[in-house]
């Protein structure tokens, strides 16, 4: 785990510079907890200011600072992401090592339904749930519900790794020597699957901020607390473009475009890192 | 006839079944809504007048049964199907009694105009990028193409758009902000090249994304192609690269590229969302945003099962026509 963390670092750039845009991302969630404001205080500080040294990113017409109000929302934005990867992930890879290891007449039904999962168009369902549920909803609802619709694609994922990992000659190897299942399992094919899981959960963390975004501008969460696309949301109310400040608006979609580069750019090391091509060429830099 | 016992009869079968499955789903949801439509509707009726109890209780019995909102929620499930195997997604409530067929059908051919047109030019624009940017990996502009895609690519789509939007119709006031087209539909210029004005923004915040997405997909296939021996041979036999690229290392990586364009287009028919609510844009994703923030389920329903069905039926032929494409698949 930790060899291939450093091997990563010193390997891949894009790794590299994700992780630093994501360090940076988790100073400002620390920074949350040591704001001199409430996230929904208003009026705590002058309205309308453009940003200078004393409010980086400026104030809102409702008297809030943006800097202070975008790290509560990256901290809120990221809580929900991570439920939903936590919940999507864990359904996708046991549905999807469950339905391989058993195989048969299981496999055969959970794999139809992991289908039809797959059709079913997800964003007209997230805003139709969302909508029933307005009002209601907390970050964790969103989250769960975020989580709930995105594991189908995943666990099909796992399926075949799982299926090959079966094939493979070692496979064969320890069960004949007489070590049990779960051995084999734990030990000899969670290590082929973990580098997956860790492409997979980044993937799952871009996915589910696209979605909070979405869903937050559009008004359907919980518009009440500071999420990046809560802050959109009331941006766009208060007609900020249209009163000429821009900054409220720039801070959470600036914000907004960072993370996710940040995200995508360790997903590309990690799969970088995953292909088994690339793998040969970096063994024949090393020699 | 065995060809197609093991393989187009359980392909059908679970076509059927994924429709079935889908169509279900959409059903049940939105009557878990807590917005009643029948109360809604009556709302809105008397909001101006106040009317009898007797009358509202009679309007309210009429209006559930014109719904078809009547009886156990089995008996509403049983009857949907009887309905929808006639072609008939009954009538909006909204927009009481309009035809939900026909309020689609007045959305649906701005939805397939614009997403057509956007998949299949970043469909081909994509690939073209992509190929070239992975057959020649060194050269500057490739690297500098890929750090440009790489930036765009993961960005939430409603940001994407939204600041388009901000930059083209608020400060360079170079496009509308609203609407599908100029005029009254009619087969002159005028109108035809106001369409053409109306739909540029959207359909470019369409493109910008699918096309990075496509050239990240055709670089990877086009730079794993070009490792393989046989380009490596026709470099030694001096064959030109734009040959090597164009007639050769493309044309195999365009297996799963159609299989992706098949799906893309299967996906059309729910509406492009989020593009149609920034832009104002009058298809079937405007219709049905609109009709969820109503509880519209007629219109709901008729939308989701449209674009399930097109998702599904879409996929079901590509796996018909993929041994046609693939001679390397063979079907035991």
């Amino acid at each position: 785990m930790f060899t291939t963390l450093r091997d990563l670092l010193r390997y891949s750039l894009s790794f590299r510079f994700g992780t630093i845009i994501l360090l940076f991302a988790a100073l400002l969630i620390v920074l949350s907890f040591f704001s001199p404001y409430e996230p929904d205080d208003r009026r705590a500080v002058a309205r309308n200011e453009a940003p200078s040294s004393e409010f980086i990113f400026g104030t809102t017409s409702q008297g809030q600072d943006v800097f202070w109000m975008l790290t509560f929302a990256i901290r809120n934005t990221l809580i929900i992401a991570g439920i939903a990867v936590t919940i999507g992930r864990g359904i996708g890879v046991m549905v999807g090592m469950l339905s391989g290891y058993i195989g048969g007449m299981f496999d055969r039904i959970v794999s139809s339904i992991v289908d039809s999962f797959i059709v079913i168009p997800r964003l007209p369902l997230l805003i139709l749930i969302a909508s029933i549920m307005r009002g209601q909803m907390t970050i964790f609802a969103l989250g769960l519900m975020i989580g709930v619709l995105d594991w189908a694609y995943p666990s099909k994922r796992y399926r075949a790794q799982v299926l090959s990992l079966r094939e493979r000659e070692f496979t064969h190897t320890a069960v004949f020597s007489g070590m049990s299942s779960w051995k084999i399992v734990i030990q000899e094919h969670l290590p082929f699957i973990v580098p997956f899981l860790l492409a997979d959960i980044v993937s799952g963390f871009l996915f589910a901020i696209g979605i909070e975004v979405t869903l937050s501008i559009l008004g359907l969460s919980d518009t009440d607390t500071q999420s990046i696309g809560s802050m959109i949301y009331w941006g766009n109310y208060y007609q900020s473009l249209l009163t000429n400040k821009v900054w409220v608006l720039i801070a959470p979609i600036g914000a907004s475009i960072v993370i996710v580069i940040g995200f995508y750019l360790v997903s590309v090391g990690l799969s970088d890192y995953l292909d088994p091509r690339k793998r040969l060429l970096r063994l024949q830099v090393k020699e | 006839m065995t060809l197609l016992r093991t393989y187009i009869l359980p392909r059908i079968l679970q076509w059927v079944f994924v429709i079935f499955v889908g169509v279900s789903i959409t059903f049940l949801i939105p009557r878990l809504s807590p917005v009643n439509p029948v109360e809604n509707m009556i709302g809105r009726l008397t909001s101006f007048q106040s009317m009898d109890p007797e009358a509202s209780n009679r309007m309210r019995e009429t209006l559930t049964d014109l719904y078809g909102l009547d009886g156990s929620m089995l008996d509403q499930y049983i009857s949907f199907w009887g309905r929808l195997l006639r072609g008939d997604l009954g009538p909006s409530f909204q927009n009481f009694p309009r035809p939900v067929n026909d309020i689609i059908g007045d959305g649906i051919w701005w939805t397939v105009g614009l997403l057509g047109t956007a998949t299949l030019v970043s469909w081909v624009l994509g690939i073209l990028l992509g190929s070239l940017a992975g057959y020649f990996p060194n050269s500057l502009w490739a690297q500098f193409l890929e750090k440009t895609v790489i930036t765009i690519y993961p960005i939430p789509y409603y940001i994407v758009a939204f600041v388009m939007l901000m930059l083209f119709t608020f400060y360079i006031p170079a496009f509308p902000l609203v609407g599908g087209a100029r005029g009254t539909p009619a087969l002159t210029w005028d109108y035809i090249s106001s369409v053409l004005y109306f739909g540029f923004l959207p359909a470019m915040s369409i493109i910008l994304g699918s096309t990075a997405f496509r050239f990240i997909m055709a670089k990877a296939l086009t730079s794993t192609e070009a490792s393989s021996d046989y380009v490596r041979y026709a470099e030694l036999a001096a064959v030109p690269q734009r040959k090597i690229l164009l007639y050769y290392v493309i044309r195999n990586t365009m297996l799963p590229q159609v299989t992706d364009l098949a799906l893309s287009l299967g996906t059309i028919f729910g509406g492009a969302l989020i593009t149609e609510i920034v832009f104002g844009y009058p298809g079937v994703g405007y219709v049905l945003f609109n009709a969820i923030n109503s509880a519209d389920y007629n219109i709901i329903m008729g939308i989701t099962l449209l674009s399930i069905v097109g998702i599904a039926t879409a996929s079901l032929l590509v796996d018909m026509i993929y041994p046609f494409l693939d001679p390397r698949v063979r079907l035991r």
